[in-house]
C-alpha cells in the first residue's frame, strides 16, 4: 500500500524514493542489492561473505592444496580469474586461522599473436595487468603464446605422480605449518617485472600460420585450448609448481561439458570439467570457481572494484552464434540460464557424479595417453562407439587426412631434408597397413599418421586441420618418438615373455 | 510534464564494444509527458547511442540474455526490471557476462 503511494508520488515528480526495498534472507536487516536465485537475495555485505565461503569451502572440501605448497594461478585477465586472483588475495591477509596456507604465484599468457591482436594492443594489454599483477606483490610471469613453439617434448608426457599424501597427513601438515610458519610471503622475486617480454615476428607468424591450418572455429578453439593448457604446465613445471588453479566458473563449465559432450570428448567430462585434473601427473590443475556462476562472479567484480579486461578471443569478430560449436553452446547455456536457471546447475552437478572407469592409471604407458589433451585413450573400445561410425563414415567418403611428411619434421629439428614427396601424395585411407602398402616401394619415410596416437575427440580437430606441418616441434617430434616405440615393440614383441599379447 | 533527466550509465564486460568502445556515458533524456522507465530507456538508447548490431544488445523490448543490468548498484530484479522508474541522476549499469571467464 505504502509502495503505491510512493510511486504515485514518484509520478508527480516529488520524492526520491527507492521503488522496492527487499529485504537480505540472511541477515534480514540490509536491503538487498543480489538475486542470487529466484528467492535468494543478498545485501552487498552478506553476499561478499557468501561468495568468499564459497571459494574456501570449494577449496578446503576438497583439500588437495597443502599448506606452503606453491600454486600457480592462470590468470587470463577475464572476470573470473581476476575474481580468483582476488579471493586469494583477500584469503591472504586473513587473520591466521582463517588465512589461505599456500604460496601463490600468477602466469599470464597472451594469446594475442593467435587471435590476430596487433603488437601496440597486446603491450597495452600486458601493461594494465602487469599493474594489476603488481599490486598482489605475488611472483607473476607474463608469457606470449608464441614460447609454446619452443617447449620440450616432455610437455606432453605425463609424469609420475608424486608419492600421495594421506589425508591424516594433511592435518599434521596444517598443524605444522601454523606452528612453524605463520607469516608466510611469496617468493622473493627473481624476475625483472618492468620489462615486457618481446615478441618475435616471426614466431608470431608460425603461431598464425598453425591457427589458419585449422579449417574450422571449433578446431582452432580446441587447439588454442591445448596449446594454452600446454604453456601452463610447462610454466608451472621450470618455476617449480606443483599446483595449477584454474578460473573456470561454474556457467563456463555447464558450456565447456555440453561442448565436450558434443565434441566426443564424453570419456574426458570429468578431468575436463571437474574440481581437480590429474592427467599431467605432478602438476595438478585446480578449479576453485566452480560453484561461482558468471552472474556472481560480474556482480562482486563490480561491486568490489575487481578490475578485468574484456580480451578479445578468436571469435570475437565473428559475433554470431554459430560461429563454433563452444559458441552456440554458450549461447544456448545462457538463454537457458535465463529462463530455466536451475537447469544449468543440474548441468554442472552432472559433472560432479561423473566418474571414468579405474582405466586410467598415472603410471601408465605413454602409448596410451592422447598427445594432445594427455587423456587416457578412448579410442580403443567397442564396436558401436561414435568413434568407430566415424572411421566407418570416414572410409565411405575417403576423407583426407591430414598428415606430415617425417622429412619435414626433421627439418623443424635442424636435420637435413631428404627427398620425400610420395608421403603427401599418399591418400588418407583407413588403417597404417594400406598406407604402409602404397608408400613403402621405396625406402622413404612413411608419413606420420597421428592417429594412433590421438583420442577420439583430438582426432577430430586434427582432420579439420589442412595439414600438421605447422604443429610445434614439440608435438611433431614427440609424436615421432612414440611411432618409434611401439614398432620397436612390435619387432621384439615375440621375444617378450609377457607382451600382453596372449590370446 | 516530468523533467528533462540526468543518468549515469555503465557499459562493461565487452559491452562497451557496442557503443565505440566507451564505458561510461552521462546522457540527458529529454523531459516527456510520462515518467521515464528502463524500457523506454533501452528505446531511447538504441535510437541514440548504439552504433552497431542491436541484436547482440537487446531482444525484442528487454536486453539479449546474459546482459545483466544493475540500478544503483543493485540487481534490476528488485527494482521491477523494465517497469523501474528512472529518477534524475541515476546509475544504469549493464555488464555483458558473454564470453567471460
Ligand atoms: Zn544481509
Ligand atoms: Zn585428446
Amino acid at each position: 500500500m505504502c509502495q503505491a503511494e510512493e510511486e504515485y508520488s514518484d509520478e508527480l515528480g516529488s520524492a526520491h524514493v527507492p521503488s522496492v526495498s527487499k529485504k537480505c534472507v540472511k541477515c534480514k536487516e540490509a536491503t538487498a542489492a543480489v538475486v542470487i536465485r529466484a528467492g535468494d537475495v543478498y545485501c552487498r555485505a552478506c553476499f561478499k561473505e557468501y561468495y568468499i565461503h564459497k571459494f574456501r569451502a570449494t577449496l578446503g572440501k576438497n583439500r588437495v592444496i597443502f599448506p606452503g605448497e606453491k600454486v600457480l594461478l592462470a590468470v587470463s585477465g577475464g572476470p573470473s580469474s581476476c575474481s580468483m586472483l582476488h579471493q586469494v588475495q583477500e584469503g591472504l591477509s586473513q587473520s591466521v586461522h582463517k588465512k589461505l596456507r599456500f604460496l601463490p604465484g600468477i602466469v599470464y599468457i597472451d594469446e594475442g599473436g593467435a587471435v590476430g591482436r596487433s603488437v601496440e594492443e597486446r603491450l597495452r594489454t600486458m601493461a594494465e595487468l602487469q599493474a594489476v599483477f603488481k599490486a598482489t606483490g605475488f611472483q607473476f610471469y607474463i608469457v606470449p603464446l608464441e614460447e609454446v613453439l619452443d617447449l620440450p617434448g616432455s610437455v606432453v608426457v605425463s609424469a609420475l605422480a608424486p608419492p600421495e599424501r594421506a589425508n591424516s597427513t594433511y592435518k599434521a601438515e596444517v598443524d605444522h605449518f601454523m606452528h612453524s610458519n605463520c607469516s608466510t610471503r611469496s617468493a622473493p622475486q627473481d624476475q625483472d617485472h618492468e620489462a615486457l617480454p618481446e615478441v618475435q615476428e616471426s614466431a608470431t607468424q608460425m603461431l598464425q600460420q598453425l591457427m589458419l591450418s585449422a579449417k574450422t572455429l571449433t578446431a582452432r578453439q580446441n587447439l588454442l585450448n591445448t596449446l594454452r593448457q600446454h604453456l601452463l604446465v610447462h610454466m608451472a613445471r621450470t618455476r617449480g609448481y606443483s599446483k595449477l588453479m584454474l578460473g573456470d566458473s561454474r556457467t563456463r563449465l555447464a558450456v565447456k561439458l555440453l561442448t565436450s559432450l558434443s565434441l566426443g570428448r564424453g570419456a574426458q567430462l570429468a578431468q575436463d570439467t571437474g574440481f581437480s585434473d590429474s592427467r599431467y601427473g605432478d602438476i595438478i590443475s585446480v578449479r576453485p570457481m566452480r560453484d561461482h556462476s558468471a552472474k556472481e562472479v560480474f556482480y562482486y567484480n563490480h561491486l568490489f572494484h575487481v578490475t578485468f579486461l574484456f580480451i578479445p578471443s578468436l571469435d570475437t569478430k565473428q559475433m554470431t552464434d554459430k560461429a563454433s560449436v563452444q559458441r552456440l553452446t554458450e549461447s544456448f547455456v545462457t538463454k537457458l540460464q535465463e529462463e530455466f536457471p536451475s537447469t544449468v546447475s543440474t548441468i554442472y552437478r552432472t559433472s560432479e557424479k561423473l566418474q571414468t572407469a579405474g582405466r586410467c592409471s598415472s603410471t601408465g604407458d605413454q602409448c596410451e595417453r592422447c598427445l594432445l589433451c594427455l587423456c587416457t585413450l578412448d579410442t580403443a573400445v567397442d564396436d558401436a562407439s561414435a568413434f568407430q561410425a566415424t572411421l566407418i563414415s570416414e572410409q565411405l567418403s575417403q576423407t583426407a587426412w591430414p598428415r606430415v611428411d617425417r622429412s619435414k619434421v626433421a627439418k623443424h629439428q635442424g636435420k637435413p631434408e631428404s627427398t620425400s614427396f610420395t608421403a603427401q601424395y599418399c591418400s588418407a585411407k583407413a588403417g597404417a597397413q594400406d598406407c604402409g602398402g602404397c608408400c613403402s616401394f621405396a625406402k622413404e619415410p612413411e608419413p606420420m599418421d597421428l592417429r594412433s596416437l590421438l583420442c577420439y575427440s583430438c582426432q577430430l580437430t586434427i582432420r579439420d586441420m589442412s595439414s600438421i606441418e605447422h604443429l610445434p616441434p614439440y608435438i611433431l617430434s614427440e609424436a615421432q618418438r612414440r611411432h618409434r616405440r611401439c614398432e620397436m615393440r612390435e619387432e621384439i614383441s615375440e621375444f617378450l615373455l609377457d607382451s600382453g599379447k596372449d590370446d | 510534464m516530468a523533467a528533462p533527466l540526468a543518468i549515469h550509465l555503465e557499459f562493461g564486460g565487452g559491452a562497451e564494444l557496442l557503443f565505440s568502445g566507451v564505458k561510461e556515458h552521462h546522457v540527458t533524456l529529454p523531459s516527456q509527458s510520462e515518467p521515464w522507465d528502463v524500457k523506454q530507456l533501452l528505446v531511447w538508447i538504441q535510437r541514440n547511442l548504439l552504433k552497431e548490431r542491436p541484436e547482440l544488445f537487446v531482444q525484442g523490448d528487454s536486453v539479449r540474455p546474459g546482459i545483466l543490468v544493475l540500478i544503483n548498484d543493485a540487481d534490476w530484479e528488485l527494482m521491477g526490471q523494465l517497469d523501474y522508474k528512472l529518477q534524475d541522476q541515476d546509475n544504469v549499469v549493464f555488464i555483458s557476462t558473454l564470453h567471460g571467464g
